[in-house]
């Protein structure tokens, strides 16, 4: 099967949705593909026990209500086919998806850092508990203790107090004096998860990150380091976010420039690559408000009304400032490089230990002599990591993007011959 | 500008066949000083197939020659190697291919070599996920698998051999110049870089054939044997346009590799979606059952090929000082270990264990160079 569109649109997020709906009124036909069940992206995900912002409804609402605008839900772009061309994949069949022009809307995932304990059972990332708790998970009355870096601890520490949770700990890598600083600024940047961002939380310490999960089986508890100190506190359950990763793998393979590891864009949103545009958090880390305004200048570019995306310029510089802001505030310690074991894994799909890994001479001398980043998720995950523990450069996306049915690459011979003998 | 020595040879290229070379050297007491500037060849692509191939008899010899040292190397291989006595099944997929099996039974038997012709109800109970029409399939019991990086790693790791992190931009005889504008002197300078080699010798008569893969995920094992279709050695020989055939490998972990593809003339390292798609074709339409599995990567590697198909051992015939070993096409990681001997023997002026002849550079090298 074979479609053609004038815009696709990778991802619905809020960039995804916004940049859909931005283009919806020029009359292009337009598609917008997410692998998730519903449109939303990592910010707005249903569930049995979640009510999404008002925001989030009315942007589904109007997005259902586009004639031109066909939303492929839990479909994933898995590889490009031919010049403008996608391979996708849903749960039935593949196919592919011609388009004349393409917003990539792919967002980020979250950076997981190895450290002794981590793949305990009872661990997993800020973003990935949230995620479980929207899928439903028991934690009522669990200990939780939350750790890394940002704003997405504080939103991960509320959902789990909405659940039931005892939050234990929320223990932020940054120094108070920044932590400061940086909430001294929010009053510039109204919005609701922002304002949450509240440092008088009893369970909140700065310079605070965590050093071990400890737990025979699953995890029974955490060290941390709090300032000079190290404390060791009973818990359930540990969720530790170091921060996010841009999607940048469908940009990469179709030639597009990356600069400081995200989708490098224009004014317009345009990337290097003719006719192909990026908005929201896989051209950097800004939060949802920076990401719906970058959706919309992508829309309106993608579609040549250049005077609507020039209009929202100066609002998206103004979330720019806070994307920045949060950059600097939020910077790693390097400490944190130094967190695993020589025993950690840093692969878990290979069981690759961090002594496997070090004293290679980058990414690929790596993986070859270790398996590293050879499994299902294919250095998705420790990929990331070892670019934030060794430096080592991401490696070359190579198809497909995400595991794929053989029978779905199939659909990649373009003469579509019976199979024939040599 | 004068050279300073630094072994008593130098090996330029660590994949598999420089780094069996090396070996091979060191085994005979000479310092060996091994170079490689870690840009990656053929030894990290290919399938690490070890299978017995007998298109002429130079190619028989060799390749069962280096089975025989595999199955010696085996029980000294570390676990990340992931050597496996696995065999290979040659599938037949009418009677006129069963016809070619059980020629091919006679040549390898001929030879000493363990190979047994399987009926279609043989073939079915020792490979029930292949599909049920086949007529047959010839076993050849002693073939194997490996994962050739970490080999290289091994056989590198002796006391006679240094290993550097350098390019070499330069070959003059026994020396070599490297990037950085060093010189390094030797007695004799091997040449073992595969597809590259003619970036250092233009005179060689060396061509690219594209080859891709893909890896599945894990899964129970199904599979046990490595499949190939006869209409592989077509596939292989075929000199112009692109071809595929079926070629199905199960690894330790579970996961199934599957090839093969080729692909003259390109050196462009992206995936042909085309290509990848009816290669995938063949193997399903040997292994139906595969069309559901989940495909985790795809990528692709040159084979280094000679006019002749065979590889290039010994001496260059206008350079003296200069070895090569190179040109070995899609058996490489198989024939690595009996490429080397050959070189090493000549190196050495010992008695090769088979005839060099067929393998002399001289045979596609007759005028003198411009060099
Ligand atoms: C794990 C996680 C949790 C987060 N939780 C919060 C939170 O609680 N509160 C908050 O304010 N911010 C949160 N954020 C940040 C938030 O996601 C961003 O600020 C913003 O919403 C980004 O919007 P986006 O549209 O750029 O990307 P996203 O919302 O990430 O949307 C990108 C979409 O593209 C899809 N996609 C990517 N690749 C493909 C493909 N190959 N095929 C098909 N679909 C694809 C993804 O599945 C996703 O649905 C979280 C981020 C992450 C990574
Ligand atoms: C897709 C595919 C599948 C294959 N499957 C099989 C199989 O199943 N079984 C089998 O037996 N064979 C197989 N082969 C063939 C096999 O991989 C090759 O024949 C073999 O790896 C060649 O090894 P090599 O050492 O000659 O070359 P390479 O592995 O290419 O090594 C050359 C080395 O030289 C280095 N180098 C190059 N130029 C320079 C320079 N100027 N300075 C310093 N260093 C340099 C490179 O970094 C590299 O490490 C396959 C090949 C491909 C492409």
């Amino acid at each position: 099967m074979k479609r053609a569109y004038d815009l696709a649109i990778i991802g619905a997020g809020p960039a995804g949705i916004s940049a859909a709906l931005a283009a919806a009124a020029s009359g292009a036909r337009i598609a917008l593909l997410d692998d998730n069940p519903v449109a939303g992206g990592q910010i707005w995900r249903d569930g049995p026990q979640v009510r999404l912002p008002a925001l989030a409804r009315r942007l589904r609402a109007e997005l259902a209500a586009q004639a031109n605008v066909d939303c492929f839900a839990a479909t994933r772009v898995v590889a490009l086919a031919g010049p403008r061309g996608l391979l996708l994949e849903d749960e039935q069949r593949g196919w592919r998806l011609d388009y004349a022009r393409l917003i990539l809307c792919t967002g980020a995932r979250e950076l997981l850092l190895p450290f002794p304990g981590w793949t305990l059972p009872g661990v997993s990332g800020a973003g990935g508990l949230q995620a479980l708790l929207h899928g439903g998970l028991p934690v009522h009355g669990e200990r939780v203790v939350i750790a890394g870096s940002g704003p997405l601890l504080l939103a991960c520490a509320a959902s789990a107090r909405r659940h039931g949770a005892r939050v234990q700990r929320i223990a932020e890598q940054a120094a108070w004096s920044t932590l400061a600083r940086f909430a001294a600024g929010l009053p510039r940047w109204p919005g609701k998860l922002w304002q949450s961002l509240r440092l008088l939380d009893p369970a909140y310490r700065g310079a605070s990150h965590v050093i071990a999960a400890l737990g025979r089986e699953r995890l029974e508890g955490v060290r941390l380091r709090q300032g000079g100190q190290i404390v060791e506190l009973e818990c359930e359950r540990l969720a530790c976010g170091f921060g996010l990763v841009a999607n940048t793998e469908i940009a990469q393979a179709l030639g597009c420039a990356l600069r400081d590891d995200a989708i490098a864009v224009n004014d317009w949103q345009a990337t290097a690559c003719d006719g192909i545009y990026a908005a929201g958090e896989c051209t950097g880390c800004g939060g949802s408000e920076l990401a719906l305004l970058e959706g919309s200048i992508a829309g309106y570019a993608a579609v040549d009304e250049h005077a609507r995306a020039q209009a929202l310029w100066p609002q998206r510089q103004r979330w720019q400032r806070f994307a920045e802001a949060l950059r600097t505030s939020f910077a790693l310690d390097p400490a944190l490089r130094h967190l695993a074991a020589a025993d950690t894994l840093v692969c878990r799909c290979e069981d690759v230990p961090y002594a496997a890994l070090a004293g290679h001479a980058g990414w690929h001398a790596a993986k070859l002599a270790s398996r590293c980043g050879m499994g299902a998720c294919q250095g998705r995950v420790c990929g990331a990591a070892a670019r934030t523990l060794f430096g080592w450069s991401r490696p070359a996306p190579r198809p497909p993007f995400t595991p794929a049915r053989i029978a779905t690459l199939l659909e990649l011979d373009d003469e579509q011959e019976p199979p024939c003998a040599p | 500008m004068n050279a300073r020595r630094c072994a008593d040879v130098i090996v330029v290229g660590a994949g598999i066949v420089g780094a069996a070379c090396a070996r091979a050297l060191a085994q005979r007491g000479l310092e060996v000083q091994v170079l490689d500037d870690y840009r990656g060849g053929a030894t990290a692509a290919g399938m690490g197939h070890l299978l017995v191939l007998d298109d002429n008899p130079a190619e028989l010899a060799l390749s069962a020659y280096s089975l025989q040292c595999w199955r010696d190397w085996a029980p000294r291989l570390p676990a990340g190697c992931a050597y496996r006595n696995n065999g290979t099944l040659w599938l037949a997929a009418d009677a006129e291919e069963l016809a070619l099996a059980a020629a091919k039974q006679q040549r390898l038997s001929t030879h000493g070599l363990d190979c047994e012709l399987l009926g279609a109800a043989a073939l079915r109970a020792a490979e029930p996920a292949l599909r049920a029409d086949l007529h047959g399939a010839l076993k050849v019991g002693g073939d194997g698998i490996v994962y050739a990086p970490n080999v290289v790693d091994w056989l590198l790791a002796h006391e006679h051999i240094r290993r550097c992190r350098a390019q070499v931009v330069e070959l003059d005889g026994a020396a070599v110049r490297l990037a950085d504008g060093r010189r390094l002197a030797a007695g004799a300078v091997v040449l073992a870089t595969g597809i590259d080699a003619g970036a250092l010798c233009p005179e060689l008569p060396l061509t690219p054939k594209k080859g891709q893969l893909l890896i599945t995920d894990r899964y129970p094992r199904e599979i046990r044997h490595t499949l190939v279709e006869l209409g592989y050695v077509k596939s292989a020989h075929q000199a112009t346009g692109p071809s595929v055939a079926c070629n199905i490998q199960p690894r330790p972990t579970g996961q199934l590799l599957i090839g093969s593809s080729r692909q003259f003339g390109s050196r462009d390292p992206g995936i042909d979606g085309t290509l990848l798609a009816r290669m995938l074709k063949r193997a399903v339409h040997y292994v139906p059952g595969l069309a559901t599995l989940n495909a985790i990567r795809c990528w692709s590697g040159l084979r280094a090929a000679s006019p002749d198909g065979q590889p290039l051992l010994g001496p260059h015939p206008h350079r003296p000082g200069l070895w090569l070993a190179l040109g070995h096409e899609g058996l490489g990681i198989t024939t690595a270990p009996g490429s080397a001997e050959l070189l090493a023997a000549q190196l050495c002026d010992e008695r090769p264990p088979l005839p060099v002849a067929p393998f002399l550079p001289q045979r596609l090298l007759p005028e003198a160079a411009d060099a």
